[in-house]
């Protein structure tokens, strides 16, 4: 019900007294209000623009934000009003819809802000009034549009195959997106070339040449040189019949490919070819012979596989379906018309042209597409004052649904233009995402570096906190949950990468005596590579431990690979640590570990915590994954 | 030369194209540029403002405060101040969306439109609201009588009561359990004048109807509900 109906609620009910005394029964009991009768003014606050209105103007529209208890949430004591913390300008459009009950729409505000606006304060956008309605339908079509093409270019047809695709899937995506492989390209080039090589010969044959020597006819040069136009002729239908067999063996469905359009004008290119030479070479059938002929300049169609404006301008005229049946009618309708009015008005006229009506159709359209060739002119001043009126109205006629069509076309054009540009900046925009993703998955990391550091020894905290804000904080200590719930831990791409597929081999001896005695407790057998997972476990080991760059630390602009020889035994507030580690490596989801190289090892293993939190603290920076390899062997010689 | 048909129907056609051009420009009728500029005027609102807070006050039983929150309400609604019969069905059919309330609400709209203009104005609006919900139980009765006294005669007769009953059986529409008989109007209407109808004469006169609304505590235990409505 619209808002004024409230307002009226109350006179309805007080008029249903004329009801009483005819009442068969007595009334039932009114329901009891124990609101405040009194109106108020209320204050509402959207982002520090204060906004004023009675409460019955909020009341009219119980289901919304406003006009329920739901307003109490957002009310502040201390200065008694409601304070939302939205955009001002927007709630303006909102209120005027509780004052008046129309819902406007802001012309020049973002589609989605607005909606997301009016999702906020509990108002559906249906009730939009009938001035802003079709303005707001267009543009969330608009967006719409624009939101599905770019999530279309995002899985569309980029995306890599999956592994384990048959060739004939692959062969049919190499036909649709010849860029995907070099095979592709090569393909569709040379398709190209020999269309445009067939219609060239198929122009140039009929230019007339210098006739034979001692023959006075000029022949065209279709005729003189029979057999290099026929060899070439033949060549490029073998190139077009392959590509077809190809195109109908990869074809996922055949009968839809068949029955394309793409596929017909194939057929039709190629077929002269074949019936000429089953076709035997006499008068009576040569006629037939010579109009196939003219079906070979279908082949210029085939170049549409090859430009996307040829596509788009055959998309147009398709989705004009209906601007181009209307002129075509309202044409038909003038040209039948004026020719009737032409033929009476010229049938006097001794030696006239117009000699029937469907001879002054001829008269009628030329004379409508200003074109006047001259061959057939009226005489008569009827006919001139006819034809001058038939002339004037076709200009008319043929401009009124061409800016329709162009408009179509403009829009499809450009849809296509922000499709392909969507493509190439997809890319960057991926990467872009990657790099920011990383960036927190850092962060998660040096996190815990500070954390472990700052565990054993209370001092260190402190300076372990750096500028993280709360929010980080409690990020970070979410993800470590996850790590203690899932008894698994964020590890570095490049780390996690090196360590499955390197073998290091003096590692894995040095460290299993080292590790053994930990691993007692460890049950990391059900991983995926208990070997890895036990280097990793002491690539751990190293992460975790403290007693590091005593000497200087080797600063790399990439990661740094911070490892040390571990004497196990002594490092027993490491062991409860180590305890629950089991690693996947076919777990997906990697950051990055920030390991810092120490160049002298050697007096790391002694080196009990804390060691100069300094140093660690340069070393620890988020920075992007490559592993040093050599060093690491380094250090495992320990 | 002769002139041929064809010559007669093409120079006729020229005459036409020329008139309809001269028209366009405005040189033929000069005249009727004017008159087309003042018939505009005509469509603009008419207004009407109410009589002062004061006294209001003075004719209704309301405060000033409600006096106030009554006419905002109105004032949303009718910026121009009046509401026509057709605005007020529109209105009042919203409350009873399953049947046919454009009848009664002519009755209604009568019975507000007291001085008769076709539009309640603000004063109609509340004197009527104030008489049915501060009023006394005479005065609502005799609000009542009115309503019921289409041609505002003092007489309720049969015809006016059947109109009003049909009116109201009507909004109830199609749906109903049980369903609405097509006599159902006519038997409540017969029930009514034989409580009513005191003299047997067909007609029901105010003082009768006072007197038996009076007589009969249904009538009168209900008179108090719609109170608190405002």
């Amino acid at each position: 019900m619209a808002a004024g109906v409230a307002t009226w609620l109350p006179f309805a009910r007080a008029a249903a007294v004329g009801w009483l005394p005819l009442a068969k029964k007595t009334m039932p009991k009114p329901p009891i209000d124990n609101s405040s009768k009194s109106d108020e003014i209320l204050y509402v606050n959207v982002s520090g623009v204060r906004f004023q209105t009675w409460k019955n103007t909020l009341d009219r529209y119980p289901e919304t934000l406003l006009g329920s208890s739901e307003k109490e949430f957002f009310y502040n004591e201390d200065t008694q009003e409601y304070f939302f913390d939205r955009d001002p300008e927007m709630f303006r459009h909102i209120l005027n819809f509780y004052r008046t009950g129309k819902l406007h729409y802001p012309r020049n505000e973002c589609i989605q802000a607005f909606d997301e606006e009016l999702a906020f304060y509990g108002i559906v956008p249906e009730i939009i009034g009938d001035c802003c309605m079709e303005e707001y339908r267009d543009r969330k079509k608009e967006n719409q549009e624009r939101l599905a093409e770019d999530t279309e270019a995002n899985e569309g047809m980029d995306a890599p195959l999956p592994p384990n695709s048959t060739s004939r899937e692959r062969l049919w995506r190499a036909f649709e997106n010849p860029h995907t492989s070099t095979m592709a390209l090569v393909f569709y080039y040379v398709t190209g070339f020999f269309i445009a090589v067939s219609v060239i010969a198929n122009v140039v044959e009929t230019v007339p040449c210098r006739p034979h020597k001692g023959s006075a006819k000029e022949l065209p040069c279709g005729e003189k040189y029979h057999l290099a136009f026929f060899c070439m002729d033949t060549a490029c239908v073998l190139i077009f019949t392959f590509e077809y067999l190809m195109r109908l063996f990869a074809a996922p469905s055949r009968c839809k490919f068949m029955r394309s359009v793409m596929s017909v004008i194939d057929v039709v290119a190629i077929m002269p070819y074949y019936i000429g030479l089953v076709m035997p070479e006499n008068e009576d059938v040569s006629g037939a012979f010579v109009t196939l002929r003219v079906f070979r300049v279908f082949r210029i169609f085939k170049f549409s596989r090859h430009s996307q404006g040829l596509r788009i301008l055959g998309y147009t005229l398709k989705s004009c379906a209906s601007e181009l049946g209307f002129l075509l009618f309202s044409l038909t309708m003038a040209i039948i018309i004026f020719a009737t009015v032409m033929f009476y008005a010229e049938k006097g006229t001794k030696g006239s042209t117009f000699t029937s009506i469907p001879a002054s159709f001829w008269y009628t359209i030329v004379t409508m597409t200003t074109l006047g060739y001259g061959d057939m002119v009226p005489n008569t001043i009827a006919g001139k004052i006819f034809g001058s009126i038939c002339s004037l109205s076709g200009v008319l006629v043929i401009a009124l649904p061409v800016p329709v069509i162009v408009s179509n076309f403009s829009r499809i054009y450009h849809q296509n233009q922000r499709a392909d540009k969507m493509r190439a900046q997809q890319k960057v925009r991926m990467a872009r995402i990657r790099m920011a993703k990383k960036g927190t998955a850092n962060a998660f990391l040096q996190y815990k570096e500070d954390r472990n550091i700052g565990d054993p020894d209370g001092d260190n905290s402190a300076l372990c906190v750096k500028n993280r804000s709360a929010f980080e904080h409690q990020h970070n200590h979410l993800l470590h949950c996850l790590e203690k719930t899932t008894n698994h831990e964020f590890t570095n791409e490049m780390n996690y990468s090196e360590l499955c597929m390197t073998e290091s081999v003096g590692y894995r001896t040095s460290r299993s005596t080292s590790l053994s005695s930990h691993q007692g407790a460890q049950n990391n057998s059900t991983g995926c590579c208990p070997r890895r997972a036990r280097r990793r476990a002491a690539m751990r080991l190293a992460n975790s431990t403290v007693s590091v760059s005593r000497g200087s630390v080797q600063e790399l602009d990439t990661l740094h690979l911070k490892t040390t020889s571990i004497p196990p035994q002594t490092r027993s507030s490491l062991n409860a640590q180590m305890c629950d580690m089991k690693l996947n490596c076919g777990d997906q989801d990697f950051t990055a570990a920030i390991i810092s190289i120490p160049t002298p090892p050697a007096n790391s293993p002694d080196e009990s915590l804390p060691p100069s939190p300094a140093p660690i603290l340069g070393i620890l920076r988020n920075t992007r994954a490559t592993a040093y390899t050599q060093d690491s062997v380094k250090i495992s010689s320990l | 030369m002769g002139l041929d048909g064809m010559e007669v129907i093409a120079i006729a056609v020229v005459i036409g194209l020329f008139v309809v051009v001269l028209k366009q420009f405005g040189v033929w009728e000069p005249l009727s540029l004017e008159d087309s500029c003042e018939g505009d005027l005509e469509l603009s609102m008419v207004r009407h403002q109410p009589e002062g807070l004061d006294q209001l006050q003075a004719q209704t039983q309301f405060t000033r405060k409600e006096l106030q929150s009554l006419y905002r309400g109105f004032k949303n609604e009718c910026p121009s101040g009046l509401v026509d019969e057709e605005t007020f069905k529109s209105i009042y059919s919203q409350f009873f969306p399953q049947g046919d309330a454009t009848t009664y609400a002519h009755f209604l709209f009568n019975a507000f439109d007291m001085d008769r203009s076709g539009s309640i104005r603000f004063e109609d609006f509340v004197i009527g609201l104030s008489v049915l919900l501060r009023g006394s139980v005479t005065e609502k009765l005799r609000w009542a009588f009115n309503l019921y006294d289409i041609n505002k005669d003092g007489y309720v007769t049969k015809e006016e009561m059947m109109a009003i009953m049909t009116s109201i059986y009507d909004m109830m529409g199609r749906y109903t359990l049980p369903s609405v008989r097509d006599d159902s109007p006519y038997e409540h209407v017969e029930r009514f004048f034989q409580k009513m109808d005191r003299n047997r004469d067909g007609v029901v006169t105010i003082d009768e109807f006072i007197e038996t609304c009076q007589k009969d505590e249904n009538i009168m235990a209900s008179m108090q509900l719609f109170e608190n409505v405002i």
